[in-house]
């Protein structure tokens, strides 16, 4: 195996994902067999190759710094499933 | 009534031969008695397509319309629609309402085009098959039993089935060529930067693209021309002037190159080689000439793009955190809690399946070994395109190793990755490509893939487009959808 079930729970821990014991030997299986595809890369020597993260080798265009919107906070409080007038609500982290 | 084409109906707009309500009551007619059946859309848009009628209509009595005024079309529901439900085919995104229109949205807008619906899709683009969708799998007009393809399945169903002459898609790996492939339609999926991603929900932001489905390549040309454009609101937005893709389409094509792959060739089933031969012959009779190319690093496309697109998914799809919007799940016990079980709900199967593949190839120690040596392989599978393309002016290449595949076919993930074996690789190169149909096998469509240099639509689309002049397959309709 190319991946094992303590991999497969710290990938879930770090992309915050539940995995449960009845589900994780169906995950590890079909992760393995990804992987095992994926390492058809290791096949050709890339030393000397430049990566290409963008297909046309374009750069991040950057914008003046300066303000473009007016605020709507409204609108986008209200897509949150809690809020109050001026924040989103979460789970009490401090005590 | 028969239609033939946007310019047509264009035309009968024009000439008040039919108002636009009447145009839209038609093929709203056609939404009616089949969507359902197909399940090829999420949610109908019955008031924002009132508006747009009585603006389109407007436009045209003022004499200030395009070609593209009145025209109905679906959306596939990853361009946010403002004030419409936007759902990636997610539970995540179920009841999202986008606060503004994705840039191409608004383009097509702009030319008072009329939105019939939002078109099912698989998961956030994810799939080959649109069995990935929270809503259901899509079926494809050929036959019930089979998926349409994916992941803008439900966009080029609803095309094939003829309850709209045009539909928006995207397309990362092939989601625009395999499923106009797997319906018999047209579908293009410009260069890399062409289309403004702004508004298109990100799956795999380097690869994404938007593009169009329509049956002939002279309406996807025209679609095409109007949705292009640098935006300032992509930083990826290509910087280069808008064009005219349906400018060149007269042109001939003889003494145009044509490159053909023939290592793709020999590994197409017997019943689609053939097929395909028969197409590329086609082309030869026309004046065009054939020229074997090598492209000696794309057998290893699929390999890197399962590490370059999960990256990017894994990394996008963080942003989905049950707070600020989308789905979040009940009573959480603390905040970890609420992440963690809102992210787990709301995505599906294939959806975690990448992003933990995303995460893995991203952790400390595989960073370089898989994710900068993926896009080492993606820079080896640009510069193969580049020399071919110093020899040919289109490439000629399969679209599916197979035709549509019934339900539950393909039960790991691994074999239908597969699927796009011959798409991958122009998509990594961001080249502009697109699929024509050419005929069933099976009484199934397969079509062929015509790759172009970058920005080099207008040579694909020519070449489509000439192609139809010879041909009657893009005129096929599967049994029982055909216009009265």
């Amino acid at each position: 195996m190319l991946i094992n079930r303590k991999e497969v729970q710290q990938i879930a821990v770090l992309a915050k994902l539940n995995v449960s014991e009845d589900e994780i030997d169906t995950i590890v299986t079909s992760l393995d067999s990804v992987v095992e595809m994926i390492n058809h890369i290791n096949e050709v020597d890339t030393n000397e190759v430049k990566p290409m993260a963008n297909p046309m080798d374009a750069v991040q265009r950057l914008r003046a710094d300066e303000v473009t919107e007016t605020s709507n906070k409204e609108v986008l409080l209200s897509m949150a499933t809690n809020a109050d007038e001026d924040y989103f609500l979460v789970p009490t982290v401090v005590e | 009534m028969q239609f033939n084409g946007i310019k047509q109906i264009s035309e009968a707009l024009k000439s008040k031969a039919i108002s636009v309500q009447e145009l839209h009551d038609f093929y709203q007619a056609k939404v009616e008695k089949h969507a359902e059946n197909l399940n090829c859309l999420i949610n109908k848009t019955p008031q924002l397509a009132q508006q747009q009628i009585k603006q389109a209509q407007s436009l045209i009595d003022s004499g200030s319309g395009n070609l593209l005024t009145g025209i109905p079309l679906v959306h596939k529901d990853l361009f946010c629609t403002k004030g419409i439900k936007t759902t990636c085919g997610s539970r995540m995104l179920e009841n999202f309402v986008a606060p503004y229109d994705a840039t191409v949205v608004d383009n097509l807008n702009q030319a008072g085009m009329v939105t019939l619906a939002k078109a099912n899709m698989d998961e956030f683009a994810m799939g080959s098959s649109n069995e990935n969708s929270y809503f259901g799998a899509v079926k494809n007009p050929w036959d019930l039993n089979r998926v349409p393809g994916g992941s803008s399945g439900g966009s080029a169903a609803c095309v094939a089935a003829g309850l709209v002459p045009v539909a928006t898609g995207s397309d990362t790996g092939g989601s625009i060529r395999q499923p106009a492939a797997l319906c018999g339609i047209t579908g293009i999926k410009p260069t890399y930067g062409r289309n403004s991603r702004y508004g298109m929900v990100a799956f795999a932001s380097s690869l994404d693209q938007a593009g169009v489905f329509a049956r002939t390549a002279e309406d996807c040309a025209l679609v095409l021309s109007q949705m292009c454009g640098f935006d300032a609101k992509d930083s990826t937005s290509a910087q280069v002037d808008k064009e005219d893709f349906s400018q060149n389409l007269n042109q001939s094509i003889k003494g145009m190159k044509i490159g053909v792959v023939p290592e793709w060739m020999e590994t197409l089933p017997e019943s689609i080689r053939t097929q395909t031969q028969q197409s590329i012959d086609t082309l030869k009779n026309m004046g065009a000439q054939l020229v074997e190319i090598k492209l000696p690093t794309a057998h290893l496309a699929v390999s890197a793009y399962y590490v370059i697109a999960p990256a990017e998914c894994s990394s996008n799809l963080s942003r989905f955190d049950g707070i600020r919007y989308g789905h979040q799940c009940d009573n959480p016990k603390d905040l970890n809690d609420l992440y963690v079980r809102s992210r787990t709900e709301g995505f599906g199967e294939e959806v975690k399946r990448r992003i933990m593949v995303g995460t893995w190839a991203l952790s400390a120690g595989f960073y370089d070994a898989y994710y900068r040596k993926a896009q080492k392989i993606r820079r080896l599978i640009s510069e193969d395109f580049a020399r071919a393309f110093a020899l040919v002016d289109v490439i000629a290449a399969p679209v599916s190793p197979e035709v549509a595949f019934e339900f539950n076919a393909k039960k790991d993930p691994v074999s239908m990755y597969q699927a796009d074996i011959y798409t991958i690789p122009s998509s990594l190169a961001g080249l502009p490509c697109m699929s024509i149909p050419i005929g069933l096998v099976d009484k199934l469509p397969v079509g062929l893939q015509l790759i172009g240099n970058n920005l080099q639509e207008s040579k694909i689309l020519n070449m489509a487009h000439q192609f139809q002049q010879e041909t009657d397959f893009h005129h096929l309709i599967a049994e029982g959808f055909a216009h009265e």
